[in-house]
């Protein structure tokens, strides 16, 4: 279903196309990091890190280095110290620790072999001495006084610091006169919520191939969101210029936030460096879940104030973020996402905490979710109270354009309340909830960002077009970068090959991220296209000795009055005779980004003698701006849905007493499979922004961050008992269930 | 570690490899035979995405000892196709948009494939515990499920 | 390592008295992985599926003789089998994935000894005996008597399961098995129940109530089978059973579930079990 406002004709935006690299796909040909091998490769093994918070007092490598098949092992001793000043500082320390380790799987060191066995049986024969340091795991602990300090680097940003801390940042905001708003409510509601670290477990783990070349000169293949950004952090990790490091991106399978940084291509580069023959490095699944991204833990507490007849009047917020033992700005992150609501009175409180957990790493709408779990459980406890129907309270105090966020920000044009009217009158919300279920409502926000694109595109001979981005595709833009072009050009989409370039044959590109492709990316595509279209004016109106601002672009050809239409593909013919090949880039920094807006509707039925949620009907409405390609914005609702219903139920870091993970296996955590879910039904609700060419709102991000409340407020509704702590897996359930 | 000589069908094709004898069937198709449609996602059967059909049987390949192939008929989600024909299957997947990063596909096609040869009209619930092996992070299965459900449609309209 | 795969037990029992350090694998689903994650590193791999009688299943003169490698999937697809064993068919068909179906087998099960081993409970309900390859020729033994421990087994060196036995289900008589999970799939047991009742009309003639996942073996709850005989299903019974099944646990917390949790569901699930295993004795869909 769509819902959309004043609908604008198209041709190809908004069909529904096979996507180009579909075929490779459903064949197995599409070649993923790990499917590439290059001559004379070696496969290299990491030895990691077996405490929490150590000193590495010695690395003994002379066993590993003698035994057979080894060509090179590296250790912190063979990268460069960047100096804590360093913004890579971090990132270099992560991909391999030096002195100290700062987790329990920590890189340590790392051996090239000729097979990937033999690496292992050298990693193996590697002896590390440690002296263990203490450790902190909870924000609790480490926001402690007098707690162990993390890390010896971090001093807390945006405030004064003459000392590190635990603290990497902390943010205060403030508007209106919260007390006096408390004091003169009529309803206050008061809870602490908390959420255990997930992961965005993305299917392929982390692999590459590096080639360092004699001449110095690395070229890397690997699975990332972001090929320039792979770029900078490794010649940086590595101490060179970024023009040392060429990268291709192979097709990438799932990164969800986790593959906006680098773990392995800078150890990679430097063991090939020292080997003088390719390498590759494929993580395993327990390195994965050990040594990668998750998204933080966290404590948030939520104190909303309202009028009997559910005006919302203050909020009051403390809000914390595990960031692991490097510094984030999750909490600043965090302030940044409470933006749903008018709220005249708002008190915030952030923090980003160090903990000798892995440095904690983007997914999807980072820190919004944490947030939302929180506000919209103690918003929807206010409607349950004040006995007013969950939609219609939210539509009365709904963000409309004009009104600001946490941090002050004006709301540009915004599709909230177009959402909850979308939900509100959809057949799910109007259908009576089934008997012995429950139904949950929660909304959601991110604010999505633009950065910098660039794109190129070819029209070549045949009279078809090459559109070439330098945005890596997690989830069909390539398709929505045809289907733009086509729109432009006047081209069937199929005659359109779009392509994801190397660094070296496309204008730098920032990461796929933060909702930006379609938004930015299209952008510079459509910026390109309308390049090539004014020189195959210009080309025209010479050929048909008219004035080119007599000559218009319709229906993919040149039209001038009293003339036949000049086609595309005439024109392309005649490019040798007319100026040469017909070729235009963009580049630029995208302005304007659309937030986008959520609600969610769940029904769920708990089985009250086991505290088994199953969840039974589902439905996501999203502000999209325009849907491209709308199957493949479904599909991020829909994905981005079962990632929050999965961090609801039963996603978390099980954590031993030593700060090793218990449960570094899709065995033991565990992401919904098919049969945990109903269909995830959607409506794209397209309200456009004013800002890109189509109206293009990001979507990726917003489908996650309203499932937590959504199945709290359901099963609040379904069993009488309020859950505050994320997951909400059986024991949990039947704990609560029992003090009920 | 010793080394097996292993003969076996792969896709219709008679071939034949040296294995070690500790690795898996899936680093064999990988690494020996160059067929790297079948993923390595988890390496303990837990995601799926290696999964292949082996004398017709759906199996996660990389909790199968490759000389176990010997004298085995395999099917991957390479052989799965008619030639330059795609299976339903693939037609359906591509058409429902069942795929975003596609690194799950390869397994979900094999392991749809092996329900559909043995249940040509499963109910949706069948479809999503048939499919329960198989982990996909992007799509929330929704398309998947109703791409495998056109694919029984038409496979059973072939067989009228 | 070195991979074999012999076609007689006497080729495979020679093999592994000759091999120090061998191992006998069928379905491997946990051995794989663990021979990745670089644990053990058997001597030499001892492939039990090209034995016919290890994947063979056999119902005649009363009995049944099931191969120990016998792929659960072919269990479960086993109309004959399904239908006389319901509650052992479905735990036989909750070991993982349909591609882990194809794998697992009940003398892999058994020889693991995880304590939430899904057929474990059911086998044992139906009184499962073992028929296990020895130096000396072949000895038998009942499943309970195997497993001793997590991981541990009173299986001497040389020695494997062969097949399994299994009287035929008597008239009146029928099983029923169900599993707490988080998810509804690919996860281990939380709770485990297995149970078997012979009913007289509405009265519980015989009754044998195993649990899974609850102690370091599956249990079996003396108490709440004493709740049930000369009994009829009420609701007191139920309750007494449950508490009794709860008491009968001795459970761990770990990264699946808590101590209290797994009580708790332990008596739910006994209750649950205990009125399919009634509905299907008295209406004989056994």
């Amino acid at each position: 279903m769509t819902a959309t406002e004043n609908p604008p004709t198209y041709t190809w935006v908004g069909t529904r196309p096979i996507r180009h690299d579909g075929y490779d796909k459903v064949t197995g040909k599409a070649r993923f990091a790990a499917d590439l091998d290059l001559p004379g490769q070696l496969r290299a093994v990491y030895v990691r890190s077996p405490h929490a918070h150590a000193r590495i007092v010695s690395i003994n490598t002379a066993a590993a280095e003698a035994m057979p098949g080894v060509k090179a092992v590296v250790t912190g001793a063979d990268f460069p110290d960047l100096g804590a000043a360093d913004p890579e500082y971090d990132v270099s320390v992560n991909v391999m620790a030096r002195d100290t380790v700062y987790y329990h799987g920590h890189a340590v060191a790392a051996v090239a072999a000729t097979s990937r066995e033999l690496a292992a049986d050298a990693a193996a024969a590697i002896v590390v001495e440690y002296e263990e340091l203490p450790a902190v795991f909870t924000i609790d602990d480490a926001m402690a006084d007098g707690a162990p300090l993390v890390n010896e680097t971090n001093f807390t940003k945006f405030v004064k610091a003459d000392e590190p801390s635990n603290l990497s940042t902390i943010t205060n905001l403030e508007r209106g006169e919260v007390d006096d708003a408390f004091a003169a409510a009529d309803l206050v509601v008061e809870r602490e919520f908390t959420t255990a670290a997930v992961h965005q477990g993305y299917i392929e783990p982390h692999a590459c191939v590096v080639d360092t070349g004699a001449d110095g000169r690395a070229s890397v293949w690997c699975s990332s969101q972001g090929h320039f950004r792979v770029r900078s952090s490794t010649a940086a990790v590595l101490g060179w210029d970024v023009s040392r490091v060429k990268v291709t991106p192979a097709e990438i399978g799932g990164g969800f936030g986790g593959k906006t940084t680098i773990y392995i291509e800078p150890v990679a580069a430097r063991l090939s460096e020292m080997a003088g023959r390719p390498v590759k490095i494929v993580m395993t699944r327990d390195e994965v879940f050990r040594a990668t991204g998750p998204a933080p833990a966290s404590k948030v507490r939520v104190k909303v104030g309202a009028t009997n007849d559910g005006e919302l009047t203050a909020l009051e917020a403390w809000m914390a973020y595990n960031v692991g033992a490097f510094g984030n700005v999750a909490g600043l992150v965090g302030a940044m996402s409470v933006a749903s609501y008018k709220f005249p009175n708002l008190k915030l409180e952030a923090y980003s905490v160090l903990s000798n957990l892995p440095k904690s790493a983007a997914y999807r709408s980072p820190s919004a979710p944490h947030a939302a779990f929180a506000i919209e459980s103690v918003v929807d406890e206010i409607a349950q109270k004040l006995d007013i129907d969950p939609i219609e309270l939210r539509l009365k105090n709904a963000a409309v354009e004009g009104d600001v966020t946490a941090m002050g920000m004006p709301h540009p044009r915004i599709g909230f309340v177009e959402c909850l009217e979308a939900v509100r009158e959809s057949e799910h919300y109007q259908s009576p909830v089934p008997d012995g279920a429950a139904r949950g409502i929660a909304a959601g926000f991110w604010f999505n960002i633009g950065e910098q694109s660039s794109a190129t595109v070819h029209v070549n001979e045949d009279g078809t077009a090459t559109v070439i981005t330098g945005s890596p595709d997690i989830g069909g833009s390539r398709a929505s970068m045809a289907l733009m072009a086509a729109e432009e050009l006047g081209l069937d989409v199929n005659s359109i090959t779009p392509l994801v370039a190397d660094t070296e044959s496309v204008g730098f590109t920032d990461t796929t991220e933060g909702s930006r492709t379609t938004f930015a990316t299209g952008m510079a595509v459509v910026q390109a296209c309308r390049d090539l279209i004014d020189d195959m004016r210009s080309r025209a109106a010479t050929t048909l000795s008219v004035d080119v601002g007599e000559v218009i672009w319709a229906d993919g050809a040149a039209v001038a009055e009293g003339h036949d239409p000049v086609p595309l593909a005439s024109i392309a013919a005649q490019s040798k005779r007319t100026g040469g090949p017909l070729t235009a880039s963009a580049s630029l920094n995208a302005a304007g980004a659309g937030p986008s807006f959520a609600v969610h509707c769940g029904d769920l039925a708990v089985d009250e003698e086991t505290g088994h949620t199953k969840v039974l009907r589902y439905t996501a409405a999203q502000d999209a701006g325009t849907a491209i390609h709308p199957s493949y914005v479904e599909g991020q609702l829909q994905g981005g849905s079962v990632q929050g219903i999965g961090w609801a139920l039963n996603e978390e870091y099980v954590l031993n007493d030593d700060g090793s993970l218990d449960n570094a296996s899709f065995l033991d955590y565990r992401i919904p499979v098919a049969s945990d879910l109903p269909m995830i039904e959607t409506i794209i609700v397209e309200v456009p922004n004013p800002s890109h060419p189509y109206g293009v709102r990001g979507v990726g991000e917003t489908g996650i961050v309203p499932p937590m409340a959504t199945i709290a407020n359901a099963i609040s509704r379904a069993a009488g008992i309020r859950m505050t702590a994320l997951p909400m897996s059986p024991p949990h359930v039947l704990t609560a269930l029992n003090e009920r | 570690m010793n080394r097996t000589h292993v003969n076996c069908t792969v896709n219709g094709d008679d071939v034949d490899f040296l294995a070690a004898d500790g690795i898996s069937l899936l680093d064999a198709l990988r690494d020996e035979l160059g067929l790297t449609g079948s993923k390595e996602g988890c390496g303990t059967g837990d995601c799926g995405a290696c999964s292949i059909l082996i004398d017709g049987k759906l199996n996660c390949s990389c909790l199968v000892l490759a000389p176990e192939a010997e004298g085995a008929e395999i099917v991957t989600v390479e052989g799965i196709a008619d030639g330059d024909h795609l299976h339903p299957l693939q037609q359906t997947f591509l058409e429902g948009a069942a795929l975003q990063c596609g690194i799950c596909t390869p397994g979900f096609l094999v392991a749809a494939k092996a329900l559909l040869d043995t249940n040509p009209d499963p109910t949706e619930t069948e479809i999503r515990y048939a499919l329960a092996g198989n982990l996909c992070r992007c799509t929330g299965y929704d398309k998947i499920i109703r791409s495998v459900q056109e694919a029984a449609v038409q496979l059973r309209e072939v067989a009228k | 390592m070195r991979y074999v795969a012999p076609t007689s037990v006497d080729e495979a029992r020679s093999l592994l008295v000759d091999n120090p350090g061998s191992r006998v694998f069928a379905g491997a689903t946990d051995l794989i992985p663990q021979i990745r994650a670089g644990r053990p590193q058997p001597s030499v791999m001892v492939d039990l599926k090209r034995i016919d009688r290890l994947t063979s299943v056999s119902h005649r003169d009363g009995g049944w003789a099931i191969g120990a490698a016998t792929p659960t999937a072919a269990l479960t697809a086993n109309p004959e089998f399904a239908t006389m064993f319901p509650g052992l068919s479905e735990a036989s068909g909750l070991i993982g994935s349909d591609q882990i179906q194809n794998r697992s087998s009940w003398g892999g099960n058994v020889a693991n000894a995880s304590p939430a081993a899904d057929s474990v409970p059911a086998l044992v309900a139906n009184d499962a005996q073992v028929v296990i390859a020895s130096a000396g020729g072949t000895r038998t033994a009942a499943v309970d008597e195997i497993i001793t421990g997590p991981g541990q087994t009173s299986l001497g060196d040389g020695e494997f399961i062969i097949e399994f036995t299994l009287a035929d289900m008597a008239a009146g008589t029928s099983d029923a098995y169900l599993r707490i999970i988080p998810r509804t799939e690919m996860d281990i047991a939380v709770v485990g129940a297995g149970v078997r009742l012979t009913m007289d009309g509405p009265t519980v003639a015989a009754a044998k109530i195993v649990l899974g996942a609850v102690a370091p073996t599956a249990i079996r709850v003396g108490e709440a089978e004493a709740a049930l005989v000369g009994n009829t299903l009420d609701e007191a019974t139920l309750a007494e059973a449950a508490e009794a099944a709860s008491a009968a646990c001795n459970p761990i917390n770990d990264k699946r579930g808590t101590i209290e949790y797994r009580r708790q569901v332990a008596g739910v699930l006994t209750k649950r079990c205990l009125l399919i295993a009634a509905d299907r004795a008295q209406n004989g869909t056994a």
